[in-house]
């Protein structure tokens, strides 16, 4: 079974990097997140972007937008670009199949998030380290690097449950947008629309609150929900069902 | 090696209202390449599909390689290759790539793939454009590679869904003639569904007749002219107007009577050794001029059109 999720793997990774017709858009379109992410807002930030909640949900934010292209591509690309009948007439498991993406798509976003935090560190440290290299407060850094991977896992499962129904891409991509706006945005928004003194009290606690105990609630919660997604996507990869679809 | 490669028992598959497969019973002896035809909608891929364990049937069964599709859908798969209604490539992924992945997903080892690749791709001729993204190549290429595919991990039985369909005439002879010598090669039984009469004359040792889902006839194309064309007779020449073709349907030895562009066509009852001589004459008795006669059988692709009309009475 690892083998079989490990060859999908390859051959998703083999993709990713052709995605933009050749091997150098490919690498530019990462150069350039990374830059955004790892150096840019690390720089716009300064030292809050090492100590600072916010940059936990920055990456639980940027981690899901980068995925929802991804995730869309991989399961309704198959099925645009007629490979996918192809693909279920080989031996490879349907597990295999659905865990080698997957595991794929999570590791691409995966590996962002994490070169992305190690450069923002260099780049604070650069800027106002005054010759100390700084480093992310734990809570903050471990919390950013989890909540990153759990949200690419929420918009992955998310995204092979829409995708297996989609005809195409760019359908899967825009139903997806959708749950992700109310999820990710709604919160951020729907606190502005709370009477003033609960919006008060409400960021009298963001600031007040515990880090550890945000980021471990945070990550609880992701948890939960990426396993949950996950085992309905399990459940929904079935062969005779993609065929039907 | 199994004494049947693929056993049929009244396979049934319904989509809803519709009955795609339809009772469907059927032996397909190991090592032949076998040519299942029938027009387009007749339940060509459907049937491909339930024989892949893509689908389920609604009723009967299916065994391929002496597996139960329905209970043993993984082990069939491990032992079969497919091409399917689309040749199903990678498109952003090199020529060697695509066979790379599917070599991968067969468990071939690392040097087991290397030689088997280059085997295959200098077999169709495609050794030199490994590299190249096969996105950017023609719809023949493609179907080669993707055959190649097909072949790649020596499967016992190979599913070929009308692979020179949207070829042009000389993509499909080249790939017919590939098709024969990798399938004389490898030793496998091949599966080869297509609406392609000529395709199917020249490749198959026994063909299988579907209609609506029905089996309609199954033997070797021999067989099938022999059971529904009898002897025919071609004439070229001029003048074949409506009084030749009425004095020709009049006689008690001639079936059925076509003329197209200067050539006509006459379908004789009895045996293969009647003769032509009074037909000629009543022709030039009637005032047109014969310039060349020709004495045959039906061919695959007459006898199929008499098959398919025959049951649609």
């Amino acid at each position: 079974m690892m083998v079989d999720i490990w060859t999908v793997m390859w051959k998703e990774w083999k993709e990713l990097l052709q995605a933009r017709g050749n091997r150098r858009s490919s690498l530019w379109m990462v150069l350039m997140n990374v830059g955004i992410f790892g150096a840019f807002m690390p720089w716009q930030f300064g030292l809050q972007w090492l100590n600072s909640l916010w940059t936990v949900f920055w990456m639980l934010f940027v981690a899901s937008f980068w995925t929802t292209n991804l995730i869309a591509d991989s399961f309704a690309g198959e099925r645009e670009r007629r490979t996918l009948e192809t693909l279920l007439a080989s031996r490879l498991s349907n597990r295999a199949i659905l865990l080698g993406k997957y595991a794929a798509a999570l590791a691409y976003v995966g590996g962002q998030i994490l070169v992305s935090l190690l450069l923002g560190a260099v780049v604070v440290s650069l800027a106002h380290g005054r010759g100390q290299f700084l480093f992310y407060r734990p809570s903050v850094g471990l919390g950013a690097a989890g909540t990153g991977l759990l949200g690419a896992g929420l918009v992955a499962g998310l995204g092979i449950l829409i995708s297996l129904r989609a005809a195409t891409v760019r359908q899967a991509q825009q139903t997806l947008l959708i749950p992700l706006t109310i999820v990710l945005i709604l919160p951020s928004f729907g606190t502005l629309i709370l009477p003033a003194d609960l919006q008060a009290r409400f960021f009298q606690w963001l600031v007040e609150a515990e880090v550890t105990t945000v980021v471990l609630g945070v990550l609880a919660v992701l948890l939960v929900i990426d396993a949950a997604l996950l085992a309905g996507a399990l459940a929904r990869f079935q062969r005779a069902k993609l065929i039907l679809d | 090696m199994n004494p049947i490669a693929i056993h049929l028992e009244n396979l049934t598959r319904d989509f809803k209202t519709v009955r795609a497969v339809d009772a469907l019973s059927l032996d397909v002896p190991p090592g032949i390449l076998f040519g299942f035809l029938g027009p387009n909608g007749s339940g060509k891929t459907t049937t491909i599909r339930l024989l892949l364990g893509l689908l389920e049937p609604s009723a009967g069964k299916a065994e391929v390689l002496g597996f139960d599709t329905r209970t043993h859908a993984d082990e069939i798969r491990a032992r079969v290759g497919a091409l399917l209604e689309h040749p199903g490539l990678y498109e952003r992924l090199s020529a060697e790539d695509n066979l790379e992945f599917y070599g991968r997903a067969w468990r071939m080892s690392a040097s087991e793939r290397r030689a088997r690749i280059k085997e295959l791709l200098s077999n169709v001729g495609l050794w030199e454009r490994r590299t190249e993204q096969v996105g950017t190549w023609s719809r023949g290429m493609k179907q080669k590679l993707a055959v190649a595919r097909a072949l790649l991990h020596r499967p016992q039985l190979i599913f070929l869904d009308e692979p020179t369909a949207g070829l042009d005439p000389v993509a499909a002879a080249a790939l017919r003639d590939d098709l024969a010598a990798l399938a004389a090669q490898e030793g496998a039984t091949v599966f080869l569904t297509t609406h392609n009469l000529t395709e199917a004359e020249k490749l198959c040792a026994r063909v299988a007749v579907i209609r609506k889902g029905k089996l309609i006839a199954v033997g070797h194309p021999d067989e099938l002219r022999a059971k529904t064309g009898g002897p025919r007779v071609e004439f070229v020449g001029k003048g074949f107007g409506e009084s030749v073709l009425a004095a020709l349907r009049a006689r008690p030895e001639v079936a059925g009577v076509e003329e197209q562009n200067g050539r006509l066509s006459v379908a004789l009852r009895g045996d293969a050794n009647a003769e032509v001589a009074p037909l000629v004459s009543l022709i030039v008795g009637a005032g047109a001029q014969v310039e060349e006669v020709r004495k045959g059988r039906a061919s695959l692709e007459e006898a199929f059109l008499d098959l398919v009309v025959e049951e649609k009475k």
